[in-house]
Protein backbone atom coordinates (compact mmCIF):
# COMPACT_ATOMS: atom_id res chain seq x y z
CA UNK A 1 0.00 0.00 0.00
CA UNK A 2 2.81 2.37 0.97
CA UNK A 3 4.73 1.45 -2.21
CA UNK A 4 1.71 2.23 -4.40
CA UNK A 5 1.28 5.60 -2.66
CA UNK A 6 4.99 6.44 -3.07
CA UNK A 7 4.92 5.47 -6.76
CA UNK A 8 1.83 7.64 -7.30
CA UNK A 9 3.48 10.66 -5.65
CA UNK A 10 6.70 10.10 -7.60
CA UNK A 11 4.82 9.82 -10.90
CA UNK A 12 2.90 13.03 -10.22
CA UNK A 13 6.14 14.78 -9.28
CA UNK A 14 7.96 13.66 -12.46
CA UNK A 15 5.05 14.83 -14.66
CA UNK A 16 4.97 18.11 -12.76
CA UNK A 17 8.72 18.61 -13.26
CA UNK A 18 8.42 17.91 -17.00
CA UNK A 19 5.53 20.38 -17.42
CA UNK A 20 7.32 22.92 -15.30
CA UNK A 21 10.56 22.53 -17.31
CA UNK A 22 8.58 23.13 -20.52
CA UNK A 23 7.02 26.31 -19.14
CA UNK A 24 10.34 27.56 -17.80
CA UNK A 25 12.17 26.91 -21.09
CA UNK A 26 9.56 28.99 -22.92
CA UNK A 27 9.97 31.65 -20.27
CA UNK A 28 13.79 31.74 -20.70
CA UNK A 29 13.60 32.31 -24.43
CA UNK A 30 10.60 34.62 -24.62
CA UNK A 31 10.46 36.83 -21.53
CA UNK A 32 14.11 37.02 -20.46
CA UNK A 33 15.30 37.56 -24.05
CA UNK A 34 13.06 40.60 -24.47
CA UNK A 35 13.75 41.95 -20.99
CA UNK A 36 17.56 41.78 -21.09
CA UNK A 37 18.19 44.84 -23.31
CA UNK A 38 15.80 47.02 -21.38
CA UNK A 39 17.17 45.91 -17.98
CA UNK A 40 20.77 46.47 -19.09
CA UNK A 41 19.87 50.02 -20.13
CA UNK A 42 18.22 50.65 -16.74
CA UNK A 43 21.26 49.17 -14.94
CA UNK A 44 23.59 51.56 -16.78
CA UNK A 45 21.56 54.76 -16.76
CA UNK A 46 18.84 54.65 -14.06
CA UNK A 47 20.23 52.68 -11.12
CA UNK A 48 17.46 53.47 -8.60
CA UNK A 49 14.76 52.56 -11.10
CA UNK A 50 16.72 49.37 -11.87
CA UNK A 51 16.84 48.49 -8.15
CA UNK A 52 13.07 48.94 -7.79
CA UNK A 53 12.38 47.02 -11.02
CA UNK A 54 14.68 44.17 -9.89
CA UNK A 55 12.80 43.70 -6.60
CA UNK A 56 9.39 43.99 -8.30
CA UNK A 57 10.38 41.45 -10.96
CA UNK A 58 11.67 38.81 -8.52
CA UNK A 59 8.62 39.17 -6.22
CA UNK A 60 6.18 39.04 -9.16
CA UNK A 61 7.95 35.97 -10.58
CA UNK A 62 7.83 34.32 -7.14
CA UNK A 63 4.08 34.88 -6.79
CA UNK A 64 3.37 33.69 -10.35
CA UNK A 65 5.59 30.58 -10.10
CA UNK A 66 4.16 29.67 -6.69
CA UNK A 67 0.67 29.81 -8.21
CA UNK A 68 1.77 27.78 -11.26
CA UNK A 69 3.46 25.05 -9.18
CA UNK A 70 0.55 24.91 -6.71
CA UNK A 71 -1.90 24.59 -9.62
CA UNK A 72 0.21 21.85 -11.22
CA UNK A 73 0.41 19.96 -7.91
CA UNK A 74 -3.36 20.21 -7.36
CA UNK A 75 -4.12 19.19 -10.93
CA UNK A 76 -1.79 16.18 -10.95
CA UNK A 77 -2.83 15.04 -7.48
CA UNK A 78 -6.44 15.15 -8.63
CA UNK A 79 -5.68 13.17 -11.80
CA UNK A 80 -3.67 10.43 -10.12
CA UNK A 81 -6.18 9.85 -7.33
CA UNK B 1 23.27 31.93 -22.07
CA UNK B 2 24.77 35.43 -22.05
CA UNK B 3 23.84 37.73 -19.17
CA UNK B 4 24.61 41.27 -20.36
CA UNK B 5 24.32 43.04 -16.97
CA UNK B 6 27.25 41.15 -15.43
CA UNK B 7 28.79 40.29 -18.81
CA UNK B 8 28.92 36.56 -18.04
CA UNK B 9 28.13 33.33 -19.88
CA UNK B 10 26.40 30.82 -17.59
CA UNK B 11 24.30 27.75 -18.39
CA UNK B 12 20.66 28.40 -17.37
CA UNK B 13 20.32 24.71 -16.47
CA UNK B 14 23.21 25.04 -13.99
CA UNK B 15 21.54 28.09 -12.42
CA UNK B 16 18.14 26.40 -12.21
CA UNK B 17 19.65 23.24 -10.64
CA UNK B 18 21.61 25.28 -8.05
CA UNK B 19 18.42 27.25 -7.34
CA UNK B 20 16.46 24.01 -6.96
CA UNK B 21 18.91 22.53 -4.41
CA UNK B 22 19.15 25.74 -2.39
CA UNK B 23 15.37 26.07 -2.63
CA UNK B 24 14.82 22.67 -0.98
CA UNK B 25 17.24 23.63 1.80
CA UNK B 26 15.68 27.07 2.28
CA UNK B 27 12.13 25.71 2.42
CA UNK B 28 13.12 23.02 4.92
CA UNK B 29 15.50 24.95 7.23
CA UNK B 30 14.42 28.57 6.70
CA UNK B 31 17.87 29.71 5.57
CA UNK B 32 18.92 31.75 2.55
CA UNK B 33 21.67 29.31 1.56
CA UNK B 34 24.10 32.02 0.50
CA UNK B 35 27.10 30.02 1.80
CA UNK B 36 26.40 27.61 -1.08
CA UNK B 37 24.94 30.00 -3.68
CA UNK B 38 27.84 32.48 -3.39
CA UNK B 39 30.58 29.89 -4.11
CA UNK B 40 28.37 28.24 -6.79
CA UNK B 41 28.08 31.54 -8.66
CA UNK B 42 31.79 32.26 -8.19
CA UNK B 43 32.60 28.81 -9.59
CA UNK B 44 31.16 29.82 -12.98
CA UNK B 45 33.15 33.03 -13.09
CA UNK B 46 30.76 35.64 -11.67
CA UNK B 47 32.55 38.44 -9.78
CA UNK B 48 32.16 38.43 -5.99
CA UNK B 49 30.20 41.69 -5.89
CA UNK B 50 27.68 40.29 -8.42
CA UNK B 51 27.59 36.90 -6.67
CA UNK B 52 26.63 38.51 -3.33
CA UNK B 53 24.05 40.96 -4.72
CA UNK B 54 22.47 38.50 -7.18
CA UNK B 55 22.23 35.82 -4.50
CA UNK B 56 20.33 38.24 -2.26
CA UNK B 57 17.83 38.97 -5.06
CA UNK B 58 17.30 35.24 -5.60
CA UNK B 59 16.82 34.77 -1.83
CA UNK B 60 13.94 37.30 -1.92
CA UNK B 61 12.12 35.28 -4.60
CA UNK B 62 12.76 31.92 -2.97
CA UNK B 63 11.64 33.20 0.44
CA UNK B 64 8.37 34.54 -1.04
CA UNK B 65 7.54 31.07 -2.42
CA UNK B 66 8.60 29.16 0.72
CA UNK B 67 6.96 31.64 3.14
CA UNK B 68 3.70 31.53 1.14
CA UNK B 69 3.70 27.75 1.38
CA UNK B 70 4.62 27.82 5.09
CA UNK B 71 1.84 30.36 5.68
CA UNK B 72 -0.66 28.00 4.07
CA UNK B 73 0.60 25.32 6.49
CA UNK B 74 0.14 27.70 9.46
CA UNK B 75 3.88 28.11 10.06
CA UNK B 76 4.26 31.90 9.87
CA UNK B 77 3.91 34.32 12.81
CA UNK B 78 3.40 37.65 11.00
CA UNK B 79 3.63 39.80 14.15
CA UNK B 80 6.96 38.27 15.11
CA UNK B 81 8.21 38.52 11.51
CA UNK B 82 7.52 42.26 11.25
CA UNK B 83 9.15 43.02 14.63
CA UNK B 84 12.20 40.94 13.74
CA UNK B 85 12.61 42.67 10.36
CA UNK B 86 13.19 45.99 12.16
CA UNK B 87 15.92 44.55 14.40
CA UNK B 88 17.53 42.68 11.49
CA UNK B 89 17.87 45.79 9.33
CA UNK B 90 19.36 47.75 12.26
CA UNK B 91 21.80 44.93 13.00
CA UNK B 92 22.78 44.57 9.32
CA UNK B 93 23.72 48.25 9.17
CA UNK B 94 25.87 47.97 12.33
CA UNK B 95 27.50 44.79 10.96
CA UNK B 96 28.35 46.56 7.68
CA UNK B 97 29.84 49.49 9.65
CA UNK B 98 31.94 47.04 11.70
CA UNK B 99 33.31 45.58 8.48
CA UNK B 100 34.24 49.07 7.30
CA UNK B 101 36.04 49.74 10.62
CA UNK B 102 37.99 46.47 10.34
CA UNK B 103 38.84 47.27 6.73
CA UNK B 104 40.36 50.57 7.85
CA UNK B 105 42.31 48.75 10.60
CA UNK B 106 43.56 46.31 7.93
CA UNK B 107 42.63 43.01 9.62
CA UNK B 108 39.15 42.36 8.31
CA UNK B 109 39.83 38.89 6.84
CA UNK B 110 41.45 37.44 9.97
CA UNK B 111 38.83 38.76 12.39
CA UNK B 112 35.81 37.85 10.23
CA UNK B 113 37.19 34.35 9.54
CA UNK B 114 38.00 33.64 13.20
CA UNK B 115 34.61 34.92 14.42
CA UNK B 116 32.69 32.96 11.80
CA UNK B 117 34.51 29.66 12.53
CA UNK B 118 33.84 30.00 16.28
CA UNK B 119 30.18 30.89 15.70
CA UNK B 120 29.50 28.13 13.13
CA UNK B 121 31.15 25.39 15.20
CA UNK B 122 29.45 26.56 18.42
CA UNK B 123 25.99 26.55 16.82
CA UNK B 124 26.50 23.06 15.40
CA UNK B 125 27.90 21.63 18.64
CA UNK B 126 25.09 23.11 20.72
CA UNK B 127 22.39 21.89 18.32
CA UNK B 128 23.83 18.35 18.20
CA UNK B 129 23.82 18.23 22.01
CA UNK B 130 20.32 19.67 22.37
CA UNK B 131 18.57 17.76 19.57
CA UNK B 132 20.21 14.46 20.58
CA UNK B 133 19.21 14.97 24.23
CA UNK B 134 15.64 15.89 23.31
CA UNK B 135 15.30 12.86 21.02
CA UNK B 136 16.70 10.58 23.76
CA UNK B 137 14.17 11.89 26.29
CA UNK B 138 11.36 11.44 23.75
CA UNK B 139 12.48 7.89 22.99
CA UNK B 140 12.49 6.98 26.68
CA UNK B 141 9.02 8.42 27.14
CA UNK B 142 7.55 6.88 23.97
CA UNK B 143 6.56 3.39 25.22
CA UNK B 144 4.45 4.96 28.01
CA UNK B 145 2.62 7.35 25.69
CA UNK B 146 2.13 5.09 22.68
CA UNK B 147 -1.60 5.58 22.74
CA UNK B 148 -1.26 9.32 22.35
CA UNK B 149 -1.31 10.60 18.78
CA UNK B 150 1.95 12.10 17.59
CA UNK B 151 2.01 15.53 16.09
CA UNK B 152 5.10 16.50 14.07
CA UNK B 153 4.61 20.20 14.90
CA UNK B 154 4.47 19.66 18.67
CA UNK B 155 7.89 20.78 19.72
CA UNK B 156 10.10 19.85 22.63
CA UNK B 157 13.55 21.04 23.61
CA UNK B 158 16.10 20.05 26.23
CA UNK B 159 16.80 23.80 26.56
CA UNK B 160 13.16 24.61 27.39
CA UNK B 161 13.81 25.58 31.04
CA UNK B 162 16.27 28.31 29.98
CA UNK B 163 13.85 29.55 27.31
CA UNK B 164 11.10 29.82 29.95
CA UNK B 165 13.45 31.86 32.18
CA UNK B 166 14.08 34.25 29.27
CA UNK B 167 10.33 34.54 28.64
CA UNK B 168 9.79 35.40 32.33
CA UNK B 169 12.10 38.47 32.11
CA UNK B 170 9.84 41.47 32.83
CA UNK B 171 11.33 44.14 30.58
CA UNK B 172 8.50 46.45 29.47
CA UNK B 173 6.87 46.35 26.91
CA UNK B 174 5.78 42.71 27.06
CA UNK B 175 3.99 41.31 24.02
CA UNK B 176 2.09 38.11 23.29
CA UNK B 177 2.72 35.89 20.25
CA UNK B 178 -0.43 33.75 20.13
CA UNK B 179 0.44 32.15 16.77
CA UNK B 180 3.71 30.85 18.24
CA UNK B 181 2.10 29.91 21.56
CA UNK B 182 4.16 32.46 23.54
CA UNK B 183 1.97 34.09 26.19
CA UNK B 184 4.33 36.98 27.00
CA UNK B 185 7.86 37.99 26.05
CA UNK B 186 9.76 41.24 26.24
CA UNK B 187 9.86 43.16 22.97
CA UNK B 188 13.52 43.94 23.71
CA UNK B 189 14.43 40.25 23.70
CA UNK B 190 12.92 39.85 20.20
CA UNK B 191 14.66 43.01 18.99
CA UNK B 192 17.96 41.80 20.48
CA UNK B 193 17.69 38.37 18.81
CA UNK B 194 16.89 39.89 15.41
CA UNK B 195 19.58 42.55 15.88
CA UNK B 196 22.21 39.85 16.50
CA UNK B 197 20.98 37.96 13.40
CA UNK B 198 21.23 41.18 11.36
CA UNK B 199 24.65 41.96 12.82
CA UNK B 200 25.98 38.60 11.60
CA UNK B 201 24.27 39.08 8.26
CA UNK B 202 26.02 42.44 7.77
CA UNK B 203 29.29 41.16 9.25
CA UNK B 204 29.59 37.73 7.60
CA UNK B 205 27.31 38.23 4.57
CA UNK B 206 24.19 36.31 3.50
CA UNK B 207 20.90 36.13 5.35
CA UNK B 208 22.35 34.64 8.59
CA UNK B 209 19.44 32.19 8.92
CA UNK B 210 21.94 29.68 10.39
CA UNK B 211 22.08 31.83 13.55
CA UNK B 212 18.59 33.39 13.57
CA UNK B 213 16.59 30.17 13.25
CA UNK B 214 18.29 28.46 16.26
CA UNK B 215 18.00 31.67 18.32
CA UNK B 216 14.27 31.84 17.60
CA UNK B 217 13.86 28.28 18.87
CA UNK B 218 16.16 28.39 21.91
CA UNK B 219 15.87 32.02 23.09
CA UNK B 220 12.37 33.09 22.03
CA UNK B 221 10.82 29.62 22.45
CA UNK B 222 9.23 29.52 18.98
CA UNK B 223 8.33 25.98 17.77
CA UNK B 224 10.81 24.83 15.07
CA UNK B 225 8.23 24.74 12.23
CA UNK B 226 7.10 28.28 13.03
CA UNK B 227 10.71 29.46 13.40
CA UNK B 228 11.47 28.17 9.88
CA UNK B 229 8.36 29.80 8.33
CA UNK B 230 8.69 33.09 10.22
CA UNK B 231 12.40 33.33 9.47
CA UNK B 232 11.60 32.98 5.76
CA UNK B 233 8.94 35.70 5.99
CA UNK B 234 11.39 37.97 7.81
CA UNK B 235 14.08 37.24 5.18
CA UNK B 236 11.74 38.61 2.45
CA UNK B 237 11.83 42.04 4.11
CA UNK B 238 15.51 42.13 5.10
CA UNK B 239 16.78 40.57 1.82
CA UNK B 240 14.65 43.05 -0.21
CA UNK B 241 16.37 45.85 1.65
CA UNK B 242 19.78 44.25 0.96
CA UNK B 243 18.92 43.68 -2.71
CA UNK B 244 17.91 47.34 -3.15
CA UNK B 245 21.10 48.50 -1.46
CA UNK B 246 23.29 46.20 -3.63
CA UNK B 247 21.36 47.01 -6.85
CA UNK B 248 22.02 50.73 -6.37
CA UNK B 249 25.74 49.90 -6.10
CA UNK B 250 25.43 47.96 -9.39
CA UNK B 251 25.95 44.53 -7.78
CA UNK B 252 22.76 42.73 -8.90
CA UNK B 253 22.29 40.83 -12.17
CA UNK B 254 18.55 40.35 -11.90
CA UNK B 255 18.42 38.13 -15.01
CA UNK B 256 20.65 35.53 -13.29
CA UNK B 257 18.51 35.77 -10.15
CA UNK B 258 15.32 35.24 -12.18
CA UNK B 259 16.74 32.13 -13.86
CA UNK B 260 18.03 30.70 -10.54
CA UNK B 261 14.64 31.35 -9.04
CA UNK B 262 12.83 29.16 -11.59
CA UNK B 263 14.51 26.15 -9.93
CA UNK B 264 14.26 27.58 -6.41
CA UNK B 265 10.48 28.10 -6.73
CA UNK B 266 9.82 24.38 -6.99
CA UNK B 267 12.61 23.38 -4.56
CA UNK B 268 11.34 25.76 -1.87
CA UNK B 269 7.85 24.24 -2.07
CA UNK B 270 9.22 20.72 -1.72
CA UNK B 271 11.34 21.79 1.27
CA UNK B 272 8.42 23.55 2.96
CA UNK B 273 6.07 20.58 2.49
CA UNK B 274 8.78 18.17 3.74
CA UNK B 275 8.88 19.95 7.15
CA UNK B 276 5.40 18.51 7.84
CA UNK B 277 6.84 15.01 7.98
CA UNK B 278 9.59 15.73 10.54
CA UNK B 279 9.40 16.62 14.23
CA UNK B 280 11.19 19.75 15.51
CA UNK B 281 14.26 18.01 17.07
CA UNK B 282 14.83 16.03 13.84
CA UNK B 283 14.76 19.22 11.76
CA UNK B 284 17.24 20.79 14.22
CA UNK B 285 19.52 17.74 14.04
CA UNK B 286 19.45 17.79 10.22
CA UNK B 287 20.33 21.51 10.39
CA UNK B 288 23.68 20.77 12.12
CA UNK B 289 25.81 20.24 8.94
CA UNK B 290 24.86 23.64 7.49
CA UNK B 291 26.96 25.85 9.82
CA UNK B 292 29.75 23.24 9.57
CA UNK B 293 29.79 23.58 5.77
CA UNK B 294 30.07 27.34 6.30
CA UNK B 295 33.02 26.79 8.69
CA UNK B 296 34.71 24.39 6.22
CA UNK B 297 34.45 27.00 3.44
CA UNK B 298 36.04 29.66 5.68
CA UNK B 299 38.86 27.29 6.76
CA UNK B 300 39.51 26.35 3.12
CA UNK B 301 39.68 30.04 2.17
CA UNK B 302 42.09 30.77 5.04
CA UNK B 303 44.39 27.83 4.19
CA UNK B 304 44.52 28.21 0.43
CA UNK B 305 43.98 31.94 0.04
CA UNK B 306 41.34 31.24 -2.66
CA UNK B 307 37.76 32.27 -2.23
CA UNK B 308 35.36 29.55 -3.34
Amino acid sequence: MMKVEAARILRAFVIELALYALLVTGYFFLVLHYLSGWLQDLHLHHVKLYALTAISLIITQAIVLESVTSWLMRMLRGRTE
Amino acid sequence: MFFPISGSHISPIYLAVIGFLIGIMGGFFGVGGSFIAGPALRAVGLDWNFAVGTDLAHIVGKSVVAAKRHRALGNVDLRLGFIMAIGTMGGAEVGAQLIQMLKRAGNVNTVVSAVSIVIYVSISSFMIWEAWRTLRVQKRRKPRSKARSTNAKKDESAFRHRTRAIQRLRLWPMIALPTSGVRAISLWVIILVSFIGGLFSGFLGGGAGYIRMPMMVYILGIPTHLAVGTDLFEIIISASYGTFSHAIKGNVDILIALVMHTGAAIGAQIGAIATQYFAGPKIRLAFVPLPLIGAAIVIYTLMTGHKI
